[in-house]
């Protein structure tokens, strides 16, 4: 496998170089399995949304090229981490949760019940009403209170 | 130099946190033009910030930085505004890259949006190009979506309201109650009489004691009538409580079985006119199961259990009254224990409600399992997962029993303590009783009468902490029943509706955008169509066409921007009204159970036979009906005549056409069905499509051939806009799709001349 020519210009935007030489700017790389297996797989695709190159692991890469996609990787993937639920207003939907998470406090509104999806093992991943999907990362890790609101969820 | 919008106006609404800051701002002479805040910060923590646009240029500030970054006004700045997976971003560019950037959960989206159109028309303003314009149009003061007039009600924002449910929702019945007060008044009356009666026996077994059966084992005779008199009376109570009993259970088993059924019909009701975004979310086996099952449950509850209570309550209350005249330290030791059994009960309440509610929610994964295979399973067998089905249906089975174990420990210990305390308080009127009797206080026929009364007292006791669970059985339903109530359409009726009794046809999309999820199907979509013109909208599957008909239709409402018809946001037009205007013909078109009259008549129940005629007439269906042995009587639908594709599809377009509707959709109304078919279609929809605002989605692009003009969608947005020859002539999105498909036909031509040979 060739090097991977990857850059950032002055607009913030990754410029990729492909083995013909042409320059793709404002390239988007994405995780094929981002919840599943997050180490695996990493496409990059075009600003038009064809893909330039599939990298199976990102593990080889040299350390500049790796930090930059993580960079942008972590902009696209919005995952707000919750690590304690502090109260909510409704056990019936919608309803509204304040949480802790490692981003910093917020509020989120649940739809449904069926918006909050189990994922293997103890991990819980729910989308609000906005779309932004929050992760528990192990449901049994959480304080006694969460686990007891969200086991009215489950 | 410029004239700004005033101060007052977009300042008022400013939050407090902010307010200090843009003071200090303003007295330096910079004015504030408009504003968001943002709640994301570089790194995506939550950190709140805020956005001005000024009279100067661009401010922006974190909670956690004391300092504004400022950019002012000069050529080349641009600010775009992007999405994804829930974060919007802003970002300012100048030609030699970007300058800075924001972003945003996407709650504050369409905030952002004015922002950046703000920004766009103050730069062209200070650069000399053209005049600020006046911000004329009323705005909403939390999103920022246009209003129709000042003080209307945002259509945006409505959808957001949560009101949370009380943990008395049982009490809510009674709006479903209300209508048989009457006879649940009877009803508690009768309960009233019937217990009482069933309170004078034990009463007579103290005359029955002490005057009859213990003068005589002391050597008196048995006094005949007085015996006479008491066993009538026994009898007498006896009856009535019967006849006064029957009487009562049935009157309010009928009024509770109407309360049953209009619960199930009000939440039917109330499901169906809820969006397309709600059954998009909810999967079939759980709503089925919610409006039949938890409805029966409820009625169950309320004819049987709760009308148990009611007369134990009762029953309670009237023997402490008589045990207390009787002897009031005797029924003081009597009723000890309650307190301890009323802790009981309060204690377990709690562990057995979330219990049941769990019980219910495992119970409807069960079942979807079942909703989802079964449907499916053509699919299950042609790829052999009988055994991975099985096993998805034991794991959830194996869930249940998990959940119901965990409970059923809690519950069987609740029932063996009710009775032990029952014991113990039976031992301790026996003890305090014979004490009594000792000390000469009270009479053995007292005591006596103490015991049959407490016995049924704590029988009805411990049949009445069987209430808490069925209670909470019940709670749990109704719960899920108000669940469905409670949710407010996302498409909602508006407040305020303005009518539009003749509807041009006229459409508007105007910066629409719709987000699924997070997934942002169509942006930025402006677009004019003319009433009576005809759209044709091309695009590769997944281009955002369907559901920028699904948004005309308002099975789904704009996430930003609006879409307006003849010149008003379709938010403001009553749902039911609006959408009759629109006739729908689709590509798998639905037949519903009935004859084939009552299918075409489907939108206008009341049109006469004729016009029936008419219709089928026009959609050239009427002589494939009569070729069937019923005519317009024949049966359809799942489980009726079965009808070919080209068939069911023109009796849909007769349907559409008898409704007379001012804008047609046609969503590849012919793709599913061969060339000959679709040329007999292509006919029925020629008479449907003139005079009427059409709109046609059509994969081949053939068969647009008489559209006005021609939209060409790419990934949501509109990409180019033009009839045919001039889209051709471009050499652009058009002009590739429709290359490609040549190349195809071609080479099914090629196929089969090659076989001919």
């Amino acid at each position: 496998m060739t090097e991977l020519k990857l850059e950032r210009d002055s607009f913030g935007r990754l410029v990729f170089t492909d083995d013909a030489g042409n320059r793709h700017s404002g390239i988007v790389p994405a995780r094929a399995f981002p919840i599943s297996a997050p180490d695996y797989g990493v496409t990059l695709l075009s600003a038009s949304g064809q893909e330039l190159r599939w990298l199976e692991q990102i593990e080889d890469l040299p350390e500049h090229t790796r930090q930059l996609l993580l960079e942008e990787l972590t902009q696209r993937e919005f995952m707000p981490v919750i690590r304690r639920i502090i109260k909510l207003n409704s056990y019936a939907m919608p309803s509204t949760w304040e949480v802790e998470t490692e981003q910093g406090n917020c509020a989120l509104v649940l739809k449904s019940e069926d918006d909050i999806r189990r994922l293997s093992g103890h991990g819980l991943l729910i989308a609000d009403s906005n779309g932004i999907n929050y992760l528990i990362r192990d449901k049994l890790a959480l304080d006694r209170e969460s686990q007891r609101i969200l086991d009215r969820f489950l | 130099m410029t004239h700004a919008p005033s101060l007052a106006q977009s300042g008022s609404s400013i939050p407090e946190a902010w307010r200090d800051a843009i003071a200090a701002i303003a007295e330096k002479g910079e004015t504030v033009l408009a504003w968001m805040e943002i709640d994301l910060d570089d790194r995506l923590n939550f950190v709140p910030g805020i956005i001005l646009l000024t009279s100067h240029g661009l401010r922006a500030k974190s909670r956690h930085h004391e300092a504004w970054q400022t950019f002012e006004y000069r050529r080349g700045l641009e600010l775009q505004r992007s999405d994804y997976s829930g974060v919007g971003r802003l970002t300012l560019t100048d030609t030699a890259g970007r300058q800075g950037y924001w972003q945003y959960t996407l709650a504050n989206n369409n905030a952002a949006m004015r922002l950046a159109g703000s920004f766009e028309k103050q730069l062209a303003a200070f650069l000399g190009e053209s005049l600020p314009p006046r911000e004329e149009e009323a705005l909403c003061p939390v999103c920022h979506t246009p209003l129709v007039t000042k003080d209307a009600e945002c259509p945006a924002c409505q959808r957001e309201t949560a009101a949370p449910t009380s943990t008395w929702i049982l009490f809510r019945l009674w709006r479903f109650a209300r209508p048989y007060r009457g006879q649940l008044i009877i009803g508690f009356v009768l309960t009233l009489i019937s217990t009482a009666a069933t309170l004078v026996p034990p009463y007579l077994t103290m005359p029955l004691m002490d005057d009859v059966l213990i003068p005589y084992q002391n050597g008196k005779a048995i006094d005949q009538t007085l015996v006479m008199w008491l066993l009538l009376g026994l009898l007498l109570s006896a009856l009535v409580a019967w006849g006064l009993g029957w009487a009562r259970t049935y009157l309010l088993a009928l009024v509770s079985e109407r309360i049953g059924a209009d619960l199930r019909t009000t939440t039917y009701e109330h499901l169906l006119k809820l969006s397309l975004e709600y059954f998009g979310g909810k999967r079939t086996g759980d709503l089925m199961a919610r409006i039949g099952s938890e409805t029966d449950r409820i009625c169950v509850f309320l004819s049987l259990h709760l009308l148990d209570f009611a007369t134990d309550v009762l029953l309670l209350l009237m023997t402490a009254i008589i045990l207390f005249s009787i002897n009031p330290w005797l029924a003081l030791a009597t009723l000890l224990p309650l307190p301890f059994i009323a802790w009981l009960i309060h204690r377990v309440r709690d562990k057995l409600r979330t219990g049941f509610e769990k019980i219910d929610r495992v119970w409807s994964e069960v079942t979807n399992v079942l909703a989802d295979t079964i449907p499916g399973i053509r699919v299950v067998k042609a790829f052999a997962q009988e055994q991975r089905e099985a096993e998805r249906f034991r794991e959830a089975n194996r869930h249940n029993l998990a959940v119901n174990d965990k409970l059923n420990a809690v519950w069987g210990m609740f029932s063996p303590t009710v009775s032990l305390l029952t014991e113990i308080g039976l031992l301790i009127v026996w003890a305090f009783g014979i004490w009594l009797v000792a000390h000469d206080q009270i009479t053995t026929g007292v005591l006596v009468s103490f015991l049959a009364y407490i016995s049924r007292f704590y029988s009805r006791l411990d049949a009445m902490s069987r209430i808490v669970s069925v209670t909470q059985k019940a709670a749990a339903g109704a719960k899920r029943i108000f669940d469905i109530l409670d949710h407010v359409s996302s498409v909602p009726e508006p407040a305020n509706p303005v009518h539009l009794p003749n509807l041009q046809g006229r459409i508007e999309f105007i910066n629409a955008g719709f987000r699924y999820g997070n997934r942002t199907v169509t942006r930025n979509l402006s677009l004019n169509i003319q009433a009576g013109e005809m759209i044709g909208l091309v695009g590769h599957s997944g281009s955002g066409k369907s559901t920028l008909v699904n948004l005309i239709c308002r099975f789904y409402d704009v996430t930003e921007g609006s879409i307006r018809v003849d010149g008003i946001d379709i938010r403001n037009l009553p749902v039911a009204e609006y959408r009759s205007h629109i006739g729908l013909v689709l590509q798998e078109p639905f037949l519903f159970f009935g004859t084939i009259a009552d299918n075409i008549a489907y939108g206008k129940p009341s049109a006469t036979r004729a016009e029936i005629i008419a219709a089928a007439r026009a959609a050239h269906a009427h002589e494939f009906i009569l070729r069937l042995p019923h005519g317009y009587d024949s049966l359809v639908g799942e489980r009726g005549q079965s009808l070919s594709g080209g068939e069911r599809q023109r009796i849909s377009i007769a349907r559409a056409l008898l409704i007379n509707p001012r804008i047609l959709i046609l969503d590849e109304a012919t793709s599913s069905v061969d060339s000959t078919t679709e040329k007999e279609i292509q006919l029925a929809l020629d008479n449907l499509v003139s005079g009427r605002t059409t709109i046609a989605i059509a994969h081949r692009l053939s068969t647009l051939r008489r559209a006005n003009r021609l939209v060409v969608l790419d990934r949501g947005e509109v990409v180019e806009v033009g009839q045919h020859d001039d889209l051709m002539a471009r050499q652009g999105h058009y002009y590739a799709l429709y290359q490609a498909q040549a190349r195809h036909a071609e080479m099914l031509a090629e196929e089969t001349g090659e076989r001919d040979d």
